[in-house]
């Protein structure tokens, strides 16, 4: 019952000062922001990985040829020599491999790009003075048979086994190309001939499928920047890729192991690793196999992230320092310019209980909008964060997180409400109605 | 004056500053009884200690020295929270400069005192209706009190006095800051509550024309009471009849 009245008493003193509310507000509303970016960033991260991973079906072993001190990917030695065709993965190392663990290995997936004469792999297509942004890519035949379900065909048709023992040349372009190139024509497109301009050099494909434009979910570097003009792949097979940079007969740096979905990709990958190294690695002055396992990628991403969290939560905790400061100090401004109202109210009957009561409600209060302004600002910037990351994700706004951010401010009202609270509760009756 | 005590003041004395170099005493032993249903007024020049005998009297402060019962209760003995309970119960204050709370409404300030004493939404806010329209405030209960004028601010204190029905009304100068005309119609307002509702009235004022208009008439003189007489007032009907 006090209750309301004192919230309506409160609202009606900030609405008084608005300027000074809001700026009193301040810390908390970016110590609250701060939370809510956390829990949204942080869910929705979680939550896009553990949707990659199921996605993905198999669990896959990264298997890359690197020089032998290499620790992590951020940190290639490179003062070694230059990687040389008898460093590299061949065709018969890898028949050996699938043979020697066909029960664990079910697959195996490369990719490549075709360079040309780029630097960046960036081609472009004209058809119609239309210029499209391109990336010739190769992929294996194991990549559309565990991963097939990254890629949506609209119209047409995948490649045949042929295409890709022949190594055809044969694409799938992506309907946002068609829609810029071939005018949205997909009945045009499928059977064309497609011209690639790799700074300078062309390759010709023969378009025999069209897929579904996907911001891609794990690939970082796919480029987001023009929406209207993405960059789109036309892909290729595998073999046709290498054909297309004369290294058929050669090996090759990096493959994808898919393993059994009964297999422990983590436990499985430092066997992996030993196999090539023993093998084949032992003598080679300058480099070796390392292998990465999704589960590693993740957990990589992970720790990197908890980085950015522990950032986010010492931002938010010396905010919500300095807001709960700010808000000890209005309360004692406001305990001092009520004192004769404090006076009038105890000359009335009110206890020091209901006065203390009075002010940390006061206090609550602020902190609650603080925190309410916190959490839409937390949810927008959020979100908007969450388009800047190199990740396809949804935004996963919970209960929790604001659940969580609610309790905090009403706690900092209460720790921050209180010295000035008591101060106005202790005031002696006569000495507040006197005071000037 | 058959009526039971409400007030018993017994050498009450007060000093202020004490055990510094400039302590001094206000009230040098006060003695005096007030009786329910009477209607008195203390009279004294300024500076003479009638405030700081009010405050004493409405429990705000504590005397330094003697003995005061207030409708039976010890003052001495009682502890904070019953302080709190006597003021908000026994005790309706109107002040000089009328301590209305701002940015609260009329309403809500007459409710206050009931709200403090713990009763219900309903009811409070029915009671506190009436008794604003007793004083002819029916038409303002939503005004804020930087929305009204002195006499009409004053005419809401003196409703939110009674909110509580006290035993006793204590009024410092509550005429103090209107003028003539409207401290009239304040002062009528007193003669009402005293004359329909026998209400208890402790006025304090440094006008000996408005001390004649209650039934006894104390006199303090540099803190100590030097006289008491017979107020000469007629009664509202009388007056009206003139
Ligand atoms: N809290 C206090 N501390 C120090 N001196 C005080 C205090 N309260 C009152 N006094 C002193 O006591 C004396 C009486 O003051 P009081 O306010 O009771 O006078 P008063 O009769 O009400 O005067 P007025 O008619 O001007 O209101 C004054 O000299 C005043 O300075
Ligand atoms: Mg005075």
């Amino acid at each position: 019952m006090l209750f309301f009245e004192n919230i309506s008493v409160a609202i009606a003193g900030l609405k008084a000062n608005k300027m000074r509310s809001l700026l009193t507000m301040l810390g908390i509303i970016i110590g609250i922001t701060s939370v809510i970016i956390i829990f949204i960033v942080g869910n929705s991260v979680t939550k896009g990985f553990s949707k990659i991973l199921t996605e993905a079906g198999a669990d896959t072993i990264e298997v890359v040829v690197l020089p032998k001190n290499t620790k992590n990917l951020y940190n290639i030695d490179d003062n070694v020599r230059e990687m040389n065709e008898k460093d590299l993965i061949t065709k018969d190392m890898l028949n050996q491999f699938k043979e020697e663990y066909k029960d664990k290995v079910v697959g195996l997936v490369q990719a490549e790009s075709v360079y040309g004469d780029s630097m960046d792999g960036k081609g472009t297509v004209t058809r119609d003075n239309v210029v499209s942004k391109v990336q010739i890519r190769g992929y294996s035949k194991d990549y559309y048979k565990y991963f097939g379900n990254r890629t949506k065909m609209v119209q047409g048709r995948g490649f045949l086994d042929r295409d890709y023992a022949e190594g055809k040349r044969v694409c799938l372009v992506a309907d946002k190309l068609v829609e810029r190139a071939f005018r949205g024509d997909k009945d045009a497109a499928i059977g064309s001939e497609i011209e690639v301009n790799m700074n300078g050099v062309y390759y010709t494909y023969h378009i025999v499928g069209i897929y579904e434009y996907a911001r891609d979910g794990i690939d970082i570097g796919g480029t987001t920047s023009d929406p209207d003009n993405p960059t789109t792949e036309i892909r290729i097979p595998y073999e046709t890729a290498r054909i297309a940079n004369h290294a058929q007969n050669e090996g090759t740096q990096y493959i994808d192991v898919v393993v059994d979905s009964e297999v422990d990709g983590q436990a499985f990958a430092p066997e992996i690793r030993d196999y090539f190294n023993v093998k084949y690695y032992a003598k080679n002055d300058a480099y070796n196999v390392v292998v990465i396992s999704m589960a590693d990628q993740v957990q990589e991403f992970t720790s990197m992230f908890d980085m950015v969290k522990i950032a986010f939560l010492g931002v938010a905790a010396i905010s919500l320092l300095v807001g709960s400061i700010g808000v000890t100090n209005i309360m004692l401004v406001s305990v001092t310019e009520r004192t004769k109202e404090i006076g009038t109210r105890k000359a009335l009957g009110a206890t020091n209980k209901s006065i203390r009561l009075q002010f940390i409600t006061e206090a609550i209060v602020i902190c609650f909008i603080g925190g309410a302004v916190g959490v839409f600002l937390g949810i927008t910037a959020g979100t908007a964060l969450l388009n800047l990351l190199p990740m396809d994700l949804e935004p996963a706004i919970d209960a929790t997180g604001i659940i969580i951010s609610v309790l905090i401010s009403v706690a900092v009202g209460i720790i921050a409400g209180y010295s000035p609270a008591n101060r106005a509760a202790k005031l002696n009756p006569i000495d507040a109605l006197r005071y000037e | 004056m058959e009526g039971k005590t409400i007030l018993d003041l017994r050498d009450i004395h007060k000093s202020f500053f004490i055990g510094t170099p400039n302590e001094f005493e206000v009230l040098h032993g006060v003695n005096f009884t007030v009786k329910e249903g009477e209607f008195v007024s203390i009279v004294g020049q300024s500076g003479s200690g009638k405030s700081t005998l009010m405050n004493i009297i409405g429990a705000l402060d504590q005397p330094t020295a003697g003995e005061y019962t207030l409708d039976g209760v010890d003052i001495e003995k009682a502890k904070d929270h019953e302080l709190s309970a006597l003021r908000n119960k026994k005790i309706g204050f109107v002040f000089q400069t009328y301590n209305l709370i701002a940015r609260t409404s009329a309403l809500k300030n007459v409710e206050l005192p009931m709200m403090y004493a713990g009763m219900g939404r309903r009811a409070r806010n029915e009671r506190a209706k009436e008794l604003l329209e007793s004083v002819g405030m029916s038409d303002r209960m939503m005004h804020k009190p930087d929305e009204l004028s002195g006499g009409q601010k004053q005419r809401v204190a003196i409703a939110r006095a009674m909110a509580n029905d006290p035993a006793i009304i204590l009024a410092d100068e509550p005429t103090g800051a209107l003028d003539s005309a409207t401290g009239r119609l304040i002062m009528d307002i007193f003669h009402k509550l005293h004359e329909e509702q026998g209400k208890t009235i402790v006025l304090i004022t440094h006008s000996p024309e408005l001390s004649m208009e209650t039934e006894r008439i104390i006199t303090l003189k540099d803190g100590s009471i030097t006289g008491e007489s017979k107020g000469t007032w007629q009664g509202l009907q009388a007056k009206e009849v003139k």
